[in-house]
């Protein structure tokens, strides 16, 4: 098989292990991709550019389709994260309880705008679209724990105790 | 003397405010007193504006208390609410709640009430009835049983559930497939995910009879990933239906096999669209399919495919445990059965009101609802997600029902509701409903994936007050051409929210002219 443009180098041992396991446990399972990509993302915190080769390789698919998927959609991510990830939800139910200022306070009070992680490596903020608590909004997600009438304040408290947990478990 | 009895959510929705605090303070304080409790983590009752709601059985049935933050914990046993003691927080017995009282739950008849982790429990609640009705009948007789029900597709969209079946059933193929949407990306909705969290069981229960009515033998269900507690509770009740034979090969000694797992998507609101989700399913880019050929016949790996919402497939073990008249008894016109609504955004009674079609909004919004939070006037509402109109007050008499909300220009969709009070501005929202089709387009369809765009740059230049007139014919020009130009409901209805905002609110369009 050809390995023209094939970029390799850059993954570490134990991210190649990652993603080895990864393919060798969900391959056979029928449209395995979007779940080797969470396996992927779920080890690794992201899904890195070189990992693309070895998925397409486990897949018998093209880069071009891998890649395809990979930036599709918006969950998935290309960049190294902080160790916590604080999606923060924009969709109307949250604005209509809000949303727009809490994401201008959140930008503000972490110093990034969305995508960005702060300078201390510890919060990686994202948007989302509706995390199903719109009658408790504003709502965002810290890793897995969602929070419901997030104001300012509350915003600040639960950053702070996030900042004080461990990287959330690879 | 006996455990008492008391229930603390472990629905996400109650969690995020504070009810795995308030458990573990229940638990400690009781075991610092010595009161001997039995600690069950059910579902959300639906009114998330008392939640943590803490319920404790007693000899009058279920009492409870909320919201209960955890340091107002060692109060309440100081009241005695382990016996239903009076308190500031008690809200009497829970089924009394006029909230709870006026609703006809037979969909969410077990959230809430039940401990979703217990196949036990599920079954001591009238749980696989439906299940084993079926396995004794002729699958057309099943699929005969849903469409005499008039039970319609409850993700949106309200296509009679029967016909789908119908088709899969008379399609000739050695693999046909279950695919249950559980992508619930629009705002204002939760349905789904309460149900899935609070009575996973039904969930699977429906599928497997549509397995076994239409022939198919494996099933998935495909879940968002913002749904992480959602995941847990569904993987635990297959474990759990598997082990107690309701799911796997010889089904309760039927001969019948069906199996199922679950996927997660990963954040593209385009997967909620049945041909996107299933090429998401295949493992590709969620870009929505010409239909035909439809997924019935052509489906998950071009195989037959019956793909209906969460609330559609949880609705059928009723049907087929209390018969399809049962069912149909409830509703108005061609909308049988009911609706699970959810009530959202600025609303002070926020949460889920299962009812017959047919309630108004308004009194949905002022009855069960109280009004808006902030206290101030509620000045416009979306119904049916971000592709749903925004209906000012002088529609608010509209029944809740497909056909009537399509006459005036708007949808039920899968049953959101997100109030706004008049401080909203509703130019915004009208950008904002292009902006986010912009940012969730598949990007198959020029309409769409350009239309969206444009529109965004069209209302910014709008509101900049040049050519006001000339901006707006062009705006609604465009959205002629996405509506009838667009592959899917996508591009096809984001012009709702726009052209509403801009024929019911036009002075908000206006304001920046004069400014």
């Amino acid at each position: 098989m050809s390995s023209i443009g094939f970029q390799r180098a850059t993954l570490t041992a134990a991210e190649r292990a990652a993603v080895d396991a990864a393919c060798v446990r969900l391959q056979r399972l029928p449209g395995a991709l979007l779940p080797i990509l969470h396996a992927v993302q779920e080890a690794l915190g992201h899904v890195p550019k070189d990992a693309v080769p070895l998925i397409a390789r486990a897949l018998n698919l093209s880069l071009a389709e891998v890649h395809g998927v990979l930036s599709f959609y918006h969950y998935f991510r290309k960049q190294p994260c902080g160790a916590h990830v604080v999606h923060l939800c924009r969709a109307e139910a949250c604005q209509a309880v809000g949303a727009v200022a809490l994401e201008a306070h959140a930008k503000h009070s972490l110093g990034v705008d969305f995508h960005g992680t702060t300078t201390d490596g510890m919060i990686t903020l994202e948007p989302v679209y509706c995390l199903g608590n719109c009658a408790l909004g504003p709502s965002v997600m810290i890793d897995d724990k969602l929070e419901g009438r997030v104001s300012p304040q509350r915003f600040d408290r639960l950053i702070a105790t996030t900042r004080g947990r461990p990287m959330r478990p690879a | 003397m006996s455990a008492v009895k008391i229930f603390v959510p472990r629905d996400a929705a109650a969690c995020s405010v504070g009810a795995d605090e308030t458990a573990q303070a229940i638990a400690a304080e009781a075991a610092r007193r010595g009161i001997a409790i039995e600690l069950v983590r059910n579902g959300s009752r639906g009114m998330l504006w008392l939640e943590p709601l803490v319920e404790v059985v007693s000899e009058a049935g279920r009492i409870a208390y909320g919201p209960v933050a955890a340091d107002a914990v060692p109060e309440l046993f100081d009241a005695g609410f382990t016996r239903g003691g009076a308190h500031g927080l008690a809200q009497g017995a829970t089924d009394d709640i006029l909230f709870l009282q006026r609703q006809q739950r037979l969909t969410f008849a077990r959230v809430g009430i039940t401990d979703p982790r217990s196949l036990e429990d599920y079954l001591a609640h009238d749980g696989y009835r439906g299940l084993i009705a079926a396995l004794g009948m002729e699958p057309a007789a099943i699929v005969a049983n849903v469409t005499a029900s008039g039970l319609r597709g409850r993700g949106g969209a309200a296509f009679p559930a029967g016909i789908k079946w119908q088709t899969v059933l008379g399609a000739e193929a050695v693999q046909k497939y279950i695919v249950c949407n559980a992508d619930e990306g629009d705002s204002g909705t939760f349905s789904d995910r309460m149900l899935m969290e609070g009575d996973p069981f039904v969930l699977v229960e429906g599928m497997t009879i549509a397995g076994i009515a239409t022939g198919a033998t494996r099933g998935y269900i495909y879940l968002r990933w913002e749904y992480p507690d959602a995941r847990i509770a569904l993987e635990a009740a297959i474990v759990a239906a598997r082990a107690g034979g309701y799911l796997g090969e010889d089904i309760r000694g039927s001969g019948k096999t069906f199996d199922l797992e679950v996927r997660m998507g990963a954040g593209a609101y385009i997967c909620g669209e049945e041909t996107a989700l299933l090429e998401s399913l295949e493992g590709k880019r969620g870009q929505v399919r010409f239909k035909p050929p439809l997924p019935a016949l052509h489906g998950l790996f071009g195989k037959p495919t019956v793909i209906n919402n969460v609330i559609t497939l949880a609705s059928v073990p009723l049907i087929l445990d209390r018969g399809a008249d049962y069912y149909a008894h409830f509703g108005m016109g061609r909308s049988r059965g009911t609706l699970p609504i959810q009530l959202t955004g600025n609303i002070k009674h926020g949460g889920l009101v299962e009812c017959a079609f047919g309630v108004t909004l308004r009194e949905l919004l002022y009855d069960y609802g109280a009004g808006s939070l902030s206290g101030r006037p509620i000045r416009a509402v979306q119904v049916g997600g971000p592709l749903g109109a925004y209906l000012p007050e002088s529609q608010f008499d509209l029944p809740l029902d497909y056909e009537a909300f399509a006459n005036a220009k708007a949808m039920v969709g899968h049953g959101g509701i997100v109030v706004f009070d008049d401080t909203v501005d509703m130019a915004a929202q009208a950008r904002y409903a292009m902006e986010f089709c912009a940012e969730e387009s598949c990007g198959k369809c020029t309409p769409c994936r350009i239309g969206s765009t444009r529109g965004v740059e069209v209302i910014d230049r709008l509101l900049a007050g040049a050519n006001g007139a000339e901006q707006e014919a062009l705006l609604r020009d465009l959205c002629e051409t996405m509506t009838y130009g667009s592959l899917c409901a996508l591009g096809g209805l984001t012009p709702y929210p726009v052209l509403s905002a801009l024929n019911h609110f036009p002075e908000d369009f206006v304001h920046a002219v004069h400014c």
